[in-house]
């Protein structure tokens, strides 16, 4: 029968010819991820015995170094349970980063595979067509101890790109217009293919499977081409891996066809990005008071090198805090090497340690009440980053960037408007 | 009302995509969960744990539970919420409802059918609904049997146990038992 890319996916880990969606299918996970907050939670220590520590990794994320007592213990239970259950994938403070962005740095992440971690934006790992979900604590507890979980097969949304990216484009932008236009996607999976996905670079589709959590997609996939063998040949040469592309006439729940020369700068409005994102140009003037590139979604290298670009020269407007968070501790030192960091700091931001931080309300950059942030980040919850008296609005990192020097949300092309 | 797949008490009706951050905010991730269950809702229902009797019962829109993974289930079981309904759920928020051992009922017209203070009568395994205020009853979904059986069992940390893959720990509970 012909497959959509999770259908490939969970057919093979559920060792079936075929699955139907509705269908529940019991998989074997091909990777297990713990991260620092998950140890609050369970009963990680009284787990017995992994069920494979070669397919588990343990990354400290979500508030490291620690800002409470409370978060050090966290980290110290970790250390005693890869410790207790010899588990060598252990990203600890100094090698640690924002988790997708460190498995898919680490190479952990790979085509045809089924990941597994408590974070919701797990789904990131779907840039690299792996079925890659976040699931709750006790379901992660239960994946070390069996090594399997079970999923419900989705019906897939397929969105066929057509035309070219154009430059000032981001990934951020492509998501913004598919929730603003269409909404949520509770209870499906996302898949992009078409001509015009070879114009979208690999930092862009990541932040369009992270973002697919947003609207209560299961699953975010794209398809294994040559972008996606290109970056696997750097961050895990020599391995092995099933490319688990859809067959032509795959049946899908919804086809939609997106112009990506049609998209344009996005912006969505505080509490959610489901049927509440604008153009940029048709945003009315809105003052700000931080702004934020950073998280899972836009904190990666190429996010930062935007940034620098549109900030090198320029000063952050007065009254305007932008924070910056490389999401991994490769990002940063990347981004120190190629001098993004001095372009940032000389502008006015501050950069960060590489966290969850900000992105979450937990440290390192929350909002006080009546306060309005424009993030690059991944949720506008109300409350999500502080108060919640604040405004959150989510735009790309070259918006972002750019609201911080006008001290309003604007593109990099109205920084001209103030003085340099 | 000793199995966990009966239910009975007031309904609190909530509206569409009520995310987790409103659930478990940032915060009270920093905080004990006893402590956390009390800040559920601040931004939308400020005091709302207050109110809670135990046996009471969640119902709620589309999209329920959209957003992260944290453990908001865990809280409703601490507050003594006794049943989740709604109309539709985000998927990851529902699958730990149930792993939490907390019973997650989908009702596609639930706010039709329930006003706040209604009180409930649940029976999520056989699917019946009876609204004791309305003197309406109706049959509903029921849980699929691998889920009836999670729930009957306490919920998936029991299940772990019962299996010898934990240590037993009095000290904590994943389910509502
Ligand atoms: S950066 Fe934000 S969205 Fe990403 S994993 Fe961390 S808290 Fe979650």
């Amino acid at each position: 029968m012909p497959e959509t890319i999770i259908e490939r996916i969970l057919a093979r880990a559920a060792g079936l010819d075929t699955v139907q969606p509705g269908q529940i299918v019991t998989c074997d996970v091909d990777m297990t991820v713990v991260i620092d907050v998950q140890f609050a939670h369970d009963r990680l220590a009284d787990v017995r015995a992994v069920h494979d520590p070669d397919k588990v990794a343990v990354v400290l994320d979500h508030a490291v170094p620690a800002p409470t007592p409370r978060d050090a213990g966290h980290g110290a239970k970790a250390r005693a349970f890869v410790a207790k259950h010899g588990i060598d994938r252990f990203y600890d403070v100094g090698r640690h980063g924002i988790v997708h962005q460190v498995i898919a740095e680490q190479g952990l992440v790979l085509p045809g595979t089924v990941v597994c971690c408590t974070d919701s934006h797990t789904c990131a790992g779907g840039a690299l067509n792996s079925a890659a979900r976040g699931l709750g604590p006790l379901e992660i507890l239960q994946m070390l101890c069996t090594g399997r979980t079970w999923y419900r097969v989705p019906p897939t949304i397929r969105y066929e790109l057509t035309g070219t990216k154009p430059a000032h484009v981001n990934g951020k932008d492509i998501f913004l217009t598919i929730s603003g236009r269409y909404g949520d996607a509770t209870d499906h999976a996302l898949e992009f293919g078409g001509p015009g996905l070879a114009s979208v670079p690999m930092s862009d589709r990541r932040t369009i499977a992270t973002q697919g959590a947003e609207i209560g997609a299961d699953f975010t996939l794209f398809p294994c081409d040559a972008l996606t063998e290109e970056f696997l040949a750097d961050v895990a040469p020599g391995t092995d891996y099933t490319r688990s592309d859809p067959d032509p006439d795959a049946a899908y729940a919804d086809l939609r066809t997106l112009d990506l020369g049609a998209v344009e700068p996005m912006v969505a409005l505080p509490g959610t990005v489901i049927n509440n994102a604008v153009p940029l140009s048709g945003l009315d003037r809105t003052r700000i008071d931080q702004a934020f590139i950073g998280s899972c979604a836009n904190g990666q290298l190429a996010d930062l090198e935007v940034a620098a670009r549109v900030v090198a020269g320029r000063k952050v407007a007065p009254g305007v805090r932008l924070i910056v968070t490389p999401a991994s501790q490769q990002v940063y030192l990347e981004a120190v090497r190629r001098g993004y960091v001095s372009t940032l700091v000389e502008a006015g931001a501050v950069v960060t340690n590489s966290t969850c931080g900000a992105c979450f309300g937990y440290h390192m950059g929350v909002l006080a009440p009546g306060e309005v942030c424009v993030t690059s980040s991944t949720r506008n919850f109300r409350g999500r980053m502080g108060s919640t008296e604040a405004q959150v609005y989510m735009a790309s990192p070259a918006t972002v960037a750019a609201s911080a020097l006008t001290g309003y949300i604007a593109g990099p092309d109205q920084v001209a408007e103030v003085a340099a | 009302m000793t199995s966990p797949l009966r239910a009975r008490g007031r309904a609190w009706v909530f509206g569409d995509e009520i995310n987790t951050d409103d659930m478990y905010p940032g915060f009270a991730m920093k905080l004990p969960v006893e402590e956390a269950a009390q800040h559920m809702f601040d931004a939308t229902r400020p005091g709302w744990p207050k109110l809670v009797e135990p046996g009471d019962i969640v119902v709620a829109g589309r999209n329920f539970g959209l957003g992260s993974s944290r453990a908001c289930a865990e809280l409703f079981v601490h507050l003594g919420i006794s049943c989740l309904v709604a109309e539709q759920y985000n998927s990851l928020f529902h699958r730990n409802a149930l792993n939490y051992g907390l019973p997650a009922l989908t009702v596609p017209d639930a706010r039709t059918l329930i006003d706040e203070g209604d009180v409930l009568d649940i029976d999520a395994a056989a699917g019946l609904l009876r609204n004791e205020t309305r003197g309406t009853e109706h049959h509903i979904e029921p849980l699929p049997a691998f889920v009836v059986e999670l729930i009957a069992g306490g919920g998936l940390i029991n299940r772990l146990e019962a299996a010898g893959f934990l240590d037993r720990n009095d000290a904590t509970t994943g389910g509502n038992t």
